[in-house]
């Protein structure tokens, strides 16, 4: 009985693990066929030497930076203040931030071309800086779930009234309180949080493309339509990314504060 | 003496290179109420879950009812199991998970329902049968669990540390329910517990076990009161222990702190010289002169705590200490710290640990 | 949870009536910036979209935006896109789930666990544009899974029908974030099934199918729809992959949604916001379901 349960499992493991390492193996040995007869990093280069790899990647870049400072200054403060002084709005709040789960990123950069034209009273687009603001924000809007349950999971763990109270009671501001207790100890899942936003952000396509920036995301589309090894490169290139964002997080867990005196 | 309803002979079980049971024998009589009382890791859950049939020996044999069940796997045994997690099916109401065996052994709607019914009962908990399990406290839970596992009328009865999860208040009441439960369906019934008390209010026998081994097993009042090793008397109830070197092996005289204490009888085997581990109940032991304890000796009392009914009172004899509990009494005043007091106890009550 | 405000009550409510008399606008300020953000960049843009999709090009109300969505084109994109959906949310759900079950479940070394959740989480974020391409060098008609097929095994998959730009290529592409996603959000249900449980069942004399059968499937059942309709959700939103594999041709809702942003195909700007609302109302109810399944699950699996 146990040794056929065994049998199943390494069956189901073993094609399952086929399906997924396949692709990448093949996507792999693709990229090195650029070069007729041999295989080389030839596709690896061109891409790196390419000047609108590095303009676009080094704008999605940037814009995932600010994505992150965005995030981590909207979701830190709320988050810690919901769970200090108005528990009660928590459910509200949870609600608004898995809204974007719920409404698809097409719809969210319809809804802003429709609101913040050249004509409205916010008009974001009327500049390529405004845009790029509004880019911002909506990527800050895709990341709000993931950000917020990182940053409320980290401030379950340690307990937060208590060290605020005890902070308090010791004379300090809220300055203070923030910077210097609650951040440091809840920056591991910020850390997370931002990792996560950043793996999103930088391939991202749907927004930037409609919202016309010369990010990573559309140039990455615009390769595959006009090259036939380096989109493979590129493929690879974006995995490592990915990869290297979920592994820093894992790492990160391996830090992070467990349960202070409260298991909940 | 009749033939033992359940067979537990030479059994071992070693994961590995670890040994986790060595050679373990049990004989254990049809009704009977037997514990495994023991520290984490010495055992007493892995024999039982070998009679269950979740582990297989590594050698030695397990019979019921004069059927070798070694090789049996667990759902062709008829045993009833509770766990200390409870273990109800949270996707089954109470009623289900009690018919939940009945069921499966295919047994007809209406005669299951009837057995529920009676069960429900048999548990006090006769409205509950809709109910899910999270619904439930805790001792309901572990209620409905003793339910499901006896419905099915298993010919034995095995408890994993069902209380270990449960409220001290709960536990005492549940325990005492549990036995009354085995007395009256009259099943065979083997209990595991880390808990000395709980073992000693509720077993017909005990098998005291450490190291994987069966240290001790017998009567409650046999494990209390004539503990056959050092182990077996150090973790069943509180013991005062004190050094004592043997003065005179042929009359018994030990000396312990410089004052002789005759032990006639006692000290089998002892020569002159030996050193001996000298035990002793503190309901054992009263304070001052009392009629029928024969022994004494002197010291200073060096802590008093009131805790109400009784007086709790440490008396250092030389480097040890020993305690004793004397009775509450509004006429005599407690004892005073730094008072010179004299101990007494019968010598027959002294337990030489070798 | 409950335990969480006991303390706040306890230690607040002797100073509360100065308090909040004195700090009430002030408890407000403290998550005024979210609820400002909230607002203005997430839900006025897309009440904005719905009230659209019932407005005519003169801003008057009127259904006629709703109605029109049945017209035989975005009939078909709606039919493309829930099939698409369905069928790669159930088979994603199932292999993620069996996948789920070898691995907590199976015996299999522990460390194998640890490296599929973590695999997982990566690949259930690899979507979009590069997971694209990598299914076309791995199944395009160039791929190297289908040189190798046919040069080994003699069995030319574009020959027997099959098209990495077709339903089933598109199917077989999605299951790569699909199948992941299940794992990370299935292994807590599957790790909630008790040893004691199997055990409980067995020495009540049940054998392992009867265990599955009236036991194992009952209590992953709700986790199981749960994370199907999300897996749902996920592929019906999904733009990037599909735009990138098959290009604006493939006639489904997010990527005629995409071609009418870009460049108003539809000649109605208000026809646009109806497919959009459409877009939502779908996943909303998804997300709804998969909040009311979890909700029973975890009642069962705390």
């Amino acid at each position: 009985m146990k040794q056929g349960s065994r049998f199943w499992a390494w069956l189901v493991f073993g094609v399952g693990t086929t399906y997924f390492i396949l692709p990448l193996l093949a996507t792999f040995e693709f990229s090195l066929r650029k070069r007729r007869g041999e295989y080389s990093f030839d596709a690896y280069r061109s891409v790196f030497e390419d000047p609108n790899f590095q303009t676009t990647f080094t704008y999605s870049v940037v814009v995932a930076i600010f994505t992150i400072l965005l995030g981590v200054l909207l979701v830190v403060p709320t988050a810690y203040w919901i769970r200090l002084r108005l528990p009660n709005l928590r459910p509200v709040v949870e609600f608004i931030t898995l809204l974007p789960l719920v409404i698809p990123a097409i719809v969210i950069v319809f809804g802003y071309i429709r609101m913040f034209g050249s004509n409205s009273t916010l008009p974001f687009l009327a500049t390529a800086r405004g845009t790029d603001v509004l880019l911002v924000i909506g990527y800050a809007v895709l990341a709000l779930p993931y950000m917020y349950r990182a940053v409320d999971t980290g401030l379950r763990t340690i307990d937060v009234r208590t060290l605020t109270e005890a902070a308090q009671i010791l004379g300090a501001g809220w300055t203070t309180i923030i910077a210097r207790i609650i951040l440091p100890n809840v920056l591991i899942a910020v850390l997370s949080g931002a990792f996560l936003s950043f793996a999103i952000v930088i391939g991202e396509f749907t927004m930037a493309s409609l919202l016309n920036r010369p990010a990573f995301g559309p140039y990455l589309q615009n390769i595959g339509a006009n090259s036939a090894y380096e989109p493979s490169a590129l493929a690879i290139i974006s995995f490592a990314i990915t990869w290297g964002c979920m592994s820093l997080i894992q790492i990160l867990s391996r830090f992070a504060p467990k349960s202070a005196n409260r298991p909940n | 003496m009749a033939d033992p309803f359940l067979s537990i002979q030479h059994v071992r079980k070693s994961f590995g290179a670890t040994t986790v049971v060595e050679d373990f024998s049990l004989d254990v009589e049809p009704g009977e109420f037997v514990s495994f009382l023991g520290p984490s890791g010495c055992g007493k859950t892995t024999v039982l879950r070998m009679v269950a049939g979740f582990e297989e020996p590594s050698a030695g044999k397990i019979v019921v009812a004069g059927k070798d069940i070694t090789r049996l796997k667990p759902n062709q045994r008829n045993v009833g199991m509770v766990f200390q997690a409870y273990a109800l099916f949270p996707n089954l109401t109470v009623a289900q998970n009690i018919a939940f065996g009945l069921k499966v052994a295919g047994m007809p709607k209406a005669d299951a329902d009837r057995r529920v019914a009676e069960m429900l009962d048999i548990i006090k908990l006769p409205q509950m049968g809709d109910r899910y399990p999270y619904q439930l406290s805790g001792g309901q839970q572990q209620r409905i669990a003793l339910a499901r596992a006896i419905a099915p009328k298993p010919k034995l009865l095995l408890l994993d540390e069902p209380l270990s999860a449960l409220d001290a208040k709960v536990r005492v009441s549940l325990r005492e329910e549990i036995r009354s439960i085995q007395k009256k369906l009259g099943i065979t019934t083997i209990f595991v517990t880390h808990d000395q008390e709980e073992a000693l209010s509720i077993s017909d026998r005990i098998a005291v076990m450490y190291g994987g081994k069966a240290e001790q097993v017998g009567t409650p009042f046999e494990i209390y009161n004539r503990p056959a090793t050092k182990f077996v008397a150090n973790f069943v109830g509180t013991l005062n222990v004190l050094e004592g070197t043997v003065t005179d092996a042929a009359s018994g005289m030990v000396r312990v702190n410089s004052q002789e204490v005759a032990l006639k009888g006692k000290l089998n085997g002892s020569k002159s010289g030996d050193t001996l581990s000298l035990a002793l109940r503190p309901e054992a032991i009263s304070l001052g002169r009392q009629p029928g304890r024969d022994s004494s000796l002197a010291g200073e009392i060096s802590e008093v705590h009131f805790l109400g009914s009784v007086i709790r009172v440490r008396v250092g004899i030389g480097g040890s200490t020993v305690s004793l509990d004397t009775f509450n009494s509004p006429a005599t005043p407690p004892p005073a710290v730094g008072e010179k007091a004299e101990i007494s106890f019968a010598s027959s009550d002294m337990l030489v640990l070798h | 949870m409950a335990d969480s405000t006991m303390p706040q009550t306890a230690s607040v409510s002797p100073r509360a009536p100065e308090i909040s008399r004195l700090r009430l606008p002030l408890h407000w300020l403290g998550v005024a910036p979210f609820f400002v953000f909230a607002l203005l960049f997430l839900i006025l843009p897309t009440v904005g979209l719905i009230a659209g999709a019932f407005k005519n090009a003169a801003g008057d109300y009127t259904f006629e935006n709703i109605i029109a969505l049945s017209q035989p084109k975005l009939a078909a994109a709606y039919l493309v896109s829930i099939q698409i959906s369905v069928v790669s949310a159930v088979l994603g759900a199932l292999i993620g789930l069996a996948m789920a079950v070898a691995v907590v479940r199976g015996g299999l070394p522990s460390w194998l666990r640890s490296a599929t959740l973590t695999f997982s989480g990566v690949a259930s974020n690899f979507a979009g544009v590069p997971l694209a391409f990598s299914f076309i060098a791995t199944l395009g008609r160039l791929g190297v899974a289908t040189i190798l097929l046919r040069d080994i095994f003699g069995i030319n998959i574009y020959s027997l029908g099959f098209s990495i730009f077709s339903f089933w290529g598109l199917v077989l592409t999605y299951l790569y974030f699909q199948i992941p996603l299940m794992i990370v959000i299935i292994t807590p249900a599957v790790d909630g099934l008790k040893k004691e449980w199997g055990e409980a069942a067995a020495t009540l004399g049940a054998t392992n199918w009867q265990y599955w059968r009236m036991v194992v499937i009952p209590v992953l059942w709700p986790s199981f729809l749960g994370t199907t309709v999300l897996l749902f959700a996920n592929a019906f939103g999904a733009v990037a992959t599909a735009y990138a594999l098959t290009g604006p041709s493939l006639n489904i809702v997010p990527i005629q949604l995409f071609a009418q942003i870009r460049g108003d195909v539809l000649y109605n700007p208000n026809l646009g916001y109806a497919l959009a609302l459409g877009m939502i109302v779908i996943t909303g109810l998804a997300n709804l379901f998969y909040i009311l399944f979890q909700r029973r699950a975890e009642r069962w699996l705390k």
